[in-house]
C-alpha cells in the first residue's frame, strides 16, 4: 500500500534520513521503532511533506502505486493518508467539536460527515462529554483521542501515528492502544512510530528499528521480542554480565 | 451634552474598530501586523475618488467597484509580498509591509497627487439627525454604526460557523496541524488579506469623507486603530471593537475639555494601558501545554 524507497532527507546540511525504505501492506499495522533522534518522526513528516519543499531530497514514496514525494500534504490527505502528530497538535482554541469538523474538512458529502462524527462520538465517549469544551483544555489523554478521532474524520485509508502513548500513563496507553486494534480491524492500515518498544511489539504485526536514519531489523515481533539484542537494548531486559566476578562492562551494538 | 459627546465618540470609535478588525484579522491568522493596511485602505479610496470625478458612475456602483479593487489588492500584495518570503521573523514581515506601505503611498502620489481633494461620499457630515432629546446625530455617523454593526454581526457568524471561518482560526492556531487537515493554508492567508483589505477599504472611505483625501491621510487613523486594537487585545475581534469604542470615547471627551491635548491622549492612554496589561484589556491568550 505505501511503499518508501530509499529516501534521504536533510536539515540543511545534516542528513537525518540515510536511505529509508520500508513497505506497509494493507490491512497490517506497522510499527517503526527507535530511540531518540533515530529519524522515525522525520520519516513520517517526510511522507507527509511536511518539512523544506526540497524534501526528501533522493529516493521515491508511492500510495496505492502512485507517486506521492512531490505533491502537497493537503493532496496526499485527499488521497487517503491521515496523520496523528507528534504532540496531539490539536487546535487549542477550537472546540472539541469545531476540532472533529476540521478533520473533515476535505470531505464534500455532508450527510455522511454528520454520521461519521456520531460513529466517532460514540468511539470516544469522553469526547462527546467534552464536546463545547475548548480542546486545549482537556488532559493529555483526551486530547490524544481528540487527535486520533480528528484523523479519522478525513475517511483514511492509511493511518499515520506519531508516539500515540507520548505522556500517558500506562493504562491510558493500553486503552490507546486499544483503540488502535480496534481502527485497524475496521479495515484502516497502520503505520506506528514508537518509543515504547514493548507496547508497539504487542500489537503491530511487523516492525522496523531505525537506528541513526538507517533501517537496522526488520522483522515480525514475535521474532523481535525473542532477539537478544533487542531484548537487551530496547526492552530492557538486562544482561549484563560481570567478568571475573567484578568487574561489570556494558556490551554495545551497533545493529550495521 | 455628555451624552452628546459619547455618541459623537462612540460613532468615530466604530470607525476605529472596524478599521483594527481589518488589522486583527490578518494578525489572527498569520501573526503579522500590517504596516500597509492604511495605504492599502487609501489607495481604494483614490480608485473609488477615480471612478465618481473621472467616469461619474453612480456611489452604489463606485462603491461596489471599490470593493472588488481591495479585495484584489489584499490578494495581490499577500502573493506578490509577503508569499515569497521564506522564513521570514516578525521583524522581517513587518519591514515587507512597510516596504509595501511606501511603494502604495508613492504610487498614489504618482497617480493623482499630493494635493489634498474632497472625497464625495454619499453620506455628509453636515446633514444632522436628531435622534434622542439634547442629541445630534449626522448621516456619517449613523451609516458607520449601521456598517459597523453588519460586519461585526457577518464576522461573528463567519468565524464561527462557516467551515472557512473556523479554518481559518484553526490555521492561525497551528499552522502544520492545519496542513494535516488538508487545509490549503496559503488560500486561508489569501482570503484573509482580501477579506481584511476589504474592511479597511470601507473603513478608510468614512476616514476619508470626514477629513480630506491626500496620500497620507490614513497614516493618523491608522496609528490611532491599532493602538485601539492594541488596547482591546490584537488577538480578538470582539476587543478590538470595544478597544476602538473606547478610544473614540477617551478622544472625544479630552478634545472637548483640553482640545489641544486632543491628539495624544490617545496614545497616553495606550502607553497606560500596555505598561500594565500588556496583551490588551480583552485577550486571552493561550500557553502551550507539554
Amino acid at each position: 500500500m505505501l511503499a518508501v524507497k530509499n529516501i534521504e532527507t536533510w536539515y540543511d546540511l545534516i542528513r537525518a534520513l540515510h536511505g529509508i525504505s520500508f513497505e506497509v501492506k494493507e490491512g497490517s499495522i506497522v510499527a517503526l521503532l527507535g530511540s531518540n533522534g533515530a529519524g522515525k518522526t522525520t520519516t513520517l513528516k517526510t511522507i507527509m511533506r511536511l518539512l523544506d519543499d526540497d524534501q526528501p531530497e533522493k529516493g521515491t514514496v508511492e500510495f496505492l502505486g502512485q507517486r506521492i514525494d512531490r505533491m502537497d500534504t493537503e493532496e496526499i490527505v485527499r488521497l487517503g493518508i491521515s496523520y496523528v502528530p507528534e504532540g496531539r497538535e490539536v487546535f487549542p482554541e477550537l472546540t472539541v467539536m469545531e476540532n472533529i469538523l476540521m478533520g473533515a474538512y476535505t470531505r464534500k458529502d455532508r450527510r455522511n460527515a454528520k454520521a461519521d462524527i456520531e460513529s466517532i462520538l460514540n468511539q470516544f465517549p469522553i469526547l462527546r462529554e467534552r464536546k463545547d469544551q475548548q480542546a486545549g483544555h482537556l488532559s493529555g489523554g483526551e486530547q490524544q483521542m481528540l487527535a486520533i478521532g480528528r484523523a479519522l474524520m478525513s475517511k483514511p485509508k492509511l493511518l499515520m501515528l506519531d508516539e500515540p502513548s507520548l505522556g500517558l500513563s500506562p493504562l491510558l496507553t493500553r486503552e490507546i492502544f486499544t483503540i488502535i486494534q480496534r481502527i485497524n480491524k475496521e479495515g484502516v492500515t497502520i503505520l506506528l512510530v514508537e518509543q515504547n518498544v514493548n507496547m508497539a511489539l504487542k500489537y503491530s504485526h511487523y516492525a522496523f528499528l531505525v537506528e541513526n536514519g538507517r533501517i537496522v531489523r526488520a522483522d515480525k515481533p514475535e521474532i523481535l521480542r525473542e532477539d537478544k539484542d533487542v531484548k537487551e537494548f530496547y526492552l530492557g531486559i538486562a544482561t549484563e554480565t560481570s567478568v571475573k566476578g567484578y568487574k561489570r562492562y556494558r556490551r554495545k551494538v551497533r545493529f550495521r | 451634552m455628555i451624552e452628546q459627546l459619547i455618541i459623537e465618540g462612540l460613532a468615530v470609535g466604530a470607525c476605529y474598530g472596524l478599521f483594527g478588525v481589518a488589522v486583527a484579522i490578518i494578525y489572527k491568522t498569520s501573526d503579522v501586523v500590517n504596516f500597509a493596511q492604511g495605504e492599502m485602505g487609501m489607495i481604494a479610496t483614490f480608485v473609488a475618488f477615480h471612478v465618481l470625478t473621472v467616469y461619474n458612475v453612480p456611489f452604489w456602483l463606485a462603491f461596489i467597484l471599490t470593493t472588488a479593487f481591495a479585495i484584489l489588492l489584499g490578494m495581490l500584495i499577500e502573493f506578490c509580498f509577503l508569499r515569497p518570503a521564506k522564513d521570514p521573523t516578525v521583524l522581517g514581515f513587518i519591514i515587507i509591509t512597510l516596504g509595501a506601505e511606501m511603494l502604495l503611498m508613492g504610487l498614489a502620489g504618482w497617480k493623482w497627487g499630493a494635493e489634498q481633494k474632497d472625497f464625495p461620499f454619499l453620506l455628509s457630515v453636515q446633514k444632522m439627525h436628531k435622534i434622542m432629546p439634547g442629541v445630534v446625530l449626522n448621516e456619517w455617523s449613523i451609516g458607520v454604526f449601521v456598517l459597523s454593526i453588519l460586519i461585526m454581526i457577518f464576522l461573528f457568524l463567519f468565524f464561527r460557523f462557516s467551515k472557512l471561518g473556523i479554518a481559518m482560526r484553526a490555521t492561525q492556531q497551528n499552522v502544520n496541524a492545519a496542513k494535516i487537515m488538508g487545509i490549503k493554508v496559503e488560500r486561508v492567508f489569501s482570503i484573509t488579506w482580501a477579506m481584511s483589505s476589504l474592511i479597511g477599504a470601507v473603513a478608510a472611505m468614512f476616514f476619508a469623507a470626514r477629513s480630506v483625501l491626500d496620500p497620507n491621510f490614513m497614516m493618523e487613523p491608522f496609528m490611532r486603530a491599532f493602538a485601539a486594537a492594541v488596547l482591546g487585545g490584537l488577538a480578538s475581534i470582539p476587543g478590538v471593537v470595544v478597544g476602538g469604542l473606547l478610544m473614540g470615547i477617551i478622544e472625544n471627551i479630552f478634545g472637548y475639555v483640553w482640545p489641544e491635548w486632543k491628539p495624544i491622549v490617545a496614545f497616553v492612554v495606550i502607553v497606560i494601558v500596555i505598561t500594565i496589561k500588556p496583551s490588551g484589556l480583552f485577550s486571552k491568550h493561550y500557553v502551550k501545554k507539554v
